[in-house]
C-alpha cells in the first residue's frame, strides 16, 4: 500500500473539518477523492501532501509518517493544483528549470528531463515562450509533466481540470492513464462526476466524513443508479 | 545551496521582466530625489516683487539696488500709487511688495525713523514668511552699515550661524528622507507583493509541497530586494553628493551598515505584511497606507516631530523610519559615530529583531 490513513481526523475550533477518515490506496490505482465543497477534501489532502499537520489519527504516504517524516514525504510527492501553478513570466524552460533545481535535480538531468517532456507534449516551438502566452490546456498538461519531473511514487491532483474544456479534460485523462501505467500512483480530487467514472476507485466525502468507498461499477450498484453523479446526489441529499 | 541559487535566479528574472516593478525599483529614487531636490524646496530664488517708492531719494535707491543685487528677489514693477497694489497681487504677478513711505531719507536723518511697509501674498504662508525675513535681514544689514559711523553706547547684535548645513539647503533634509522611504518602498512593499503574488498564483503551494524548506523560501524572496536596496542606498548617496554637493560627513561604513539593518527591518514588516494579505492590491495597499504614509507624516522627514501634537509624537516612536532618520541625518550632516547613534541604532535593532519574529510566527501559523 502506498497511502495508509487510519482514522485521520482534522479540527478546527469547534468544527471537524475532516471526521475519522480511513482508506487504503495501492500502488498504480488511480484513486478518485470525491466531494462537494468544503466537504473537506483540500484539507485531507494538506495533511497528506505534509503542508497540515493532523489533529488525530494515523497515515503513511509513501511509507513515511505523516507526523515525523513530512520532510520525506515531500521529496517523494508531485503536486499539482487547481491553479496550474507555473511561472507566467518565466519561459517553459526555465519553469522546468527552476522546479528541477528545488527539487534538486542535477544539471544534466534537468537538461535531458526537459527536452524529453518538451517533445512528448509537442513545445518544441514555444519552449522559449513566457508560460503566461500559453492557453489554458497547455498549461495544465505542462503543469502536470512538471510534478512529474523528479519521478515521484505518488502524484496530489487537486481538481485539476478545473476550467478547461471537455476535450482538453479527455486528453489530460490520457497524461494520467500513462502515469498510472509507469506505476504512479494517483490521487487526484474532483467535482467533475464523469471524470470519476476514469478512476480505478472512487471515495466519497460528505461534511468531513467519507460516506462510500469502491470502485464506480459497485458503487452505481450499490445505490442502484446509472452513473456517478446520480450516486453523489443520493449520498450529498443523504 | 544549489537550489538557493536557482530560486534567487528565478526572483531576478521576475524582477527584471516586469516594468512596473523596474521602474519602482530604479526610475522612482532618481524621481524622487531630483522632485526633492529641484522642485521642491523651502528656500527663495528670485522670487517676483513690487516696488512703491513715495520718496524716489538716495537711500531707496540705494535700498532698492541692494534687493534687487541679492538673488531672492527680481524686480517685476515699479507702482506708482496703492491704488496699483491689490490688482498687481490679484493678477498673481508678484508675491510681495515693498513700500518705501513719503519723505524716507529725511526722516531717517531727523527723526531717525522711516518705515518700509512689506505687503506679501499670503495664501502660500511659508513663502510670505520667508519673503519677510529676508527682506529685514537686508534692511537691517543696511541700517547697521549707516549706522556704523554713529556711536551708540550698547547695542546687542545677533549673530546667526547656521551649522551643519550652512546654506540651509532645503535638499539636505530630503536626501535622508527620501533615502528612508525608497528603501522602505522597496524592502517592504515589493516584497509583500512579490510573496503575495505567489500567494495568488498558487505557486506557493507548490514551493511549500515541495523540498525547499519554508525559510529558505522566504530568504530567496528577501536576498534579491537587499541586494537591490543596496545599490539604489549607493545611487542616491552618490546622487546627493555629486548633484547636490551634500556632504558624508560621517563615516560610510556606519552608513552603510545602519542602512543595512533599516533594510532588514523593512524587509521583516513586508513579509508580516505579505502573511496577513492574500491579494496582491491588499499588499500594496497595507504597505502605501501602513508604511508610506506614517513615513511620510510622522517621521520627522517634512514635519518636524516636535512640534507635533503629543499623541502623534508618542505614536512617531514606533516608526522605525523615524529612527533611521534621526541616524542617518546625524551620520552624513553632523558626522557623528555610533557613540552618538547608539541608542536610535538599539531601537532600530530591536523593532528589526521585534518584526522578524513576529513574521517568523505568523507564516508559522499560516503553515499549520
Amino acid at each position: 500500500m502506498v497511502i495508509e490513513v487510519e482514522n485521520l481526523s482534522k479540527v478546527f475550533g469547534d468544527f471537524k473539518a475532516v471526521n475519522q477518515i480511513s482508506f487504503e490506496v495501492g500502488k498504480g490505482e488511480i484513486f478518485g477523492f470525491l466531494g462537494a465543497n468544503g466537504a473537506g477534501k483540500t484539507t485531507a489532502m494538506k495533511m497528506l501532501i505534509g503542508i497540515s499537520s493532523p489533529s488525530s489519527g494515523k497515515a503513511t504516504v509513501a511509507g513515511f509518517d505523516v507526523y515525523k517524516n513530512a520532510e520525506d514525504i515531500k521529496k517523494n510527492i508531485g503536486y499539482m493544483s487547481q491553479k496550474f501553478a507555473l511561472y507566467d513570466d518565466l519561459t517553459i524552460k526555465e519553469n522546468i528549470t527552476f522546479f528541477g533545481g528545488i527539487y534538486g535535480l542535477s544539471r544534466s538531468r534537468i537538461k535531458e528531463k526537459s527536452e524529453l517532456l518538451i517533445n512528448e507534449l509537442g513545445l518544441q516551438d514555444v519552449a522559449k515562450e513566457l508560460v503566461g502566452s500559453l492557453p489554458l490546456g497547455w498549461k495544465q498538461k505542462l503543469s502536470f509533466s512538471v510534478a512529474l519531473l523528479h519521478e515521484p511514487k505518488i502524484i496530489f491532483l487537486d481538481e485539476p481540470t478545473g476550467g478547461v474544456d471537455p476535450i482538453t479534460r479527455r486528453q489530460f485523462w490520457e497524461l494520467i492513464y500513462k502515469a498510472a501505467n509507469k506505476g504512479i500512483t494517483v490521487f487526484v480530487t474532483t467535482h467533475y462526476m464523469d471524470e470519476a467514472e476514469y478512476c480505478d476507485r472512487v471515495s466519497i466525502m460528505v461534511d468531513g466524513k467519507i460516506e462510500a468507498l469502491d470502485t464506480p461499477k459497485k458503487l452505481k450498484e450499490q445505490f442502484n443508479v446509472d452513473s456517478m453523479n446520480d450516486v453523489f446526489l443520493k449520498l450529498a441529499r443523504g | 545551496m544549489k537550489r538557493f541559487i536557482g530560486f534567487v535566479k528565478k526572483e531576478f528574472y521576475h524582477i527584471f521582466r516586469d516594468k512596473r516593478s523596474l521602474f519602482i525599483l530604479f526610475g522612482m529614487p532618481i524621481a524622487q530625489i531630483m522632485l526633492f531636490g529641484f522642485a521642491i524646496t523651502n528656500e527663495i530664488n528670485n522670487v517676483d516683487i513690487a516696488i512703491l517708492d513715495k520718496s524716489q531719494d538716495a537711500t531707496t535707491e540705494e535700498i532698492i539696488n541692494k534687493i534687487s543685487a541679492s538673488n531672492y528677489f527680481s524686480i517685476q514693477q515699479y507702482l506708482k500709487n496703492e491704488s496699483e497694489i491689490e490688482p498687481i497681487f490679484q493678477k498673481g504677478k508678484v508675491k510681495a511688495v515693498l513700500v518705501f513711505e513719503n519723505d524716507f531719507s529725511k526722516k531717517l536723518t531727523t527723526e531717525s525713523n522711516a518705515t518700509v511697509q512689506i505687503i506679501a501674498d499670503a495664501t502660500d504662508p511659508n513663502t510670505a514668511n520667508t519673503i519677510s525675513n529676508f527682506t529685514s535681514s537686508i534692511l537691517q544689514k543696511y541700517q547697521q552699515e549707516i549706522n556704523q559711523e554713529l556711536k551708540i553706547p550698547y547695542r546687542i547684535i545677533p549673530e546667526t550661524r547656521m551649522v551643519y548645513n550652512q546654506e540651509l539647503k532645503s535638499v539636505f533634509m530630503f536626501v535622508p528622507g527620501v533615502m528612508t522611504i525608497i528603501l522602505m518602498l522597496v524592502s517592504a512593499m515589493m516584497t509583500s507583493i512579490s510573496v503575495t503574488k505567489e500567494k495568488e498564483m498558487g505557486t506557493m503551494e507548490i514551493l511549500l509541497v515541495s523540498p525547499l524548506k519554508p525559510y529558505l523560501v522566504i530568504i530567496g524572496k528577501v536576498v534579491p530586494y537587499i541586494l537591490l536596496s543596496v545599490i539604489n542606498a549607493v545611487v542616491i548617496i552618490l546622487m546627493s553628493i555629486f548633484i547636490f554637493k551634500m556632504p558624508v560627513q560621517g563615516s560610510f561604513l556606519l552608513l552603510g551598515l545602519e542602512s543595512i539593518l533599516f533594510i532588514i527591518s523593512s524587509l521583516a514588516l513586508g513579509i508580516l505584511i505579505s502573511t496577513i494579505s492574500e491579494t496582491q492590491q491588499t499588499a500594496m495597499m497595507i504597505s502605501l497606507m501602513g508604511l508610506m504614509l506614517p513615513v511620510i507624516l510622522l517621521s520627522g522627514f517634512i514635519f518636524p516631530v516636535a512640534s507635533m501634537p503629543m499623541p502623534l509624537q508618542v505614536i512617531s516612536n514606533v516608526i522605525p523610519a523615524k529612527w533611521f532618520i534621526i541616524i542617518i541625518k546625524g551620520i552624513m550632516l553632523k558626522g557623528v559615530g555610533l557613540a552618538f547613534v547608539w541608542k536610535e541604532t538599539l531601537i532600530l535593532l530591536g523593532m528589526t529583531v521585534f518584526f522578524m519574529a513576529l513574521s517568523v510566527k505568523k507564516y508559522k501559523i499560516r503553515l499549520e
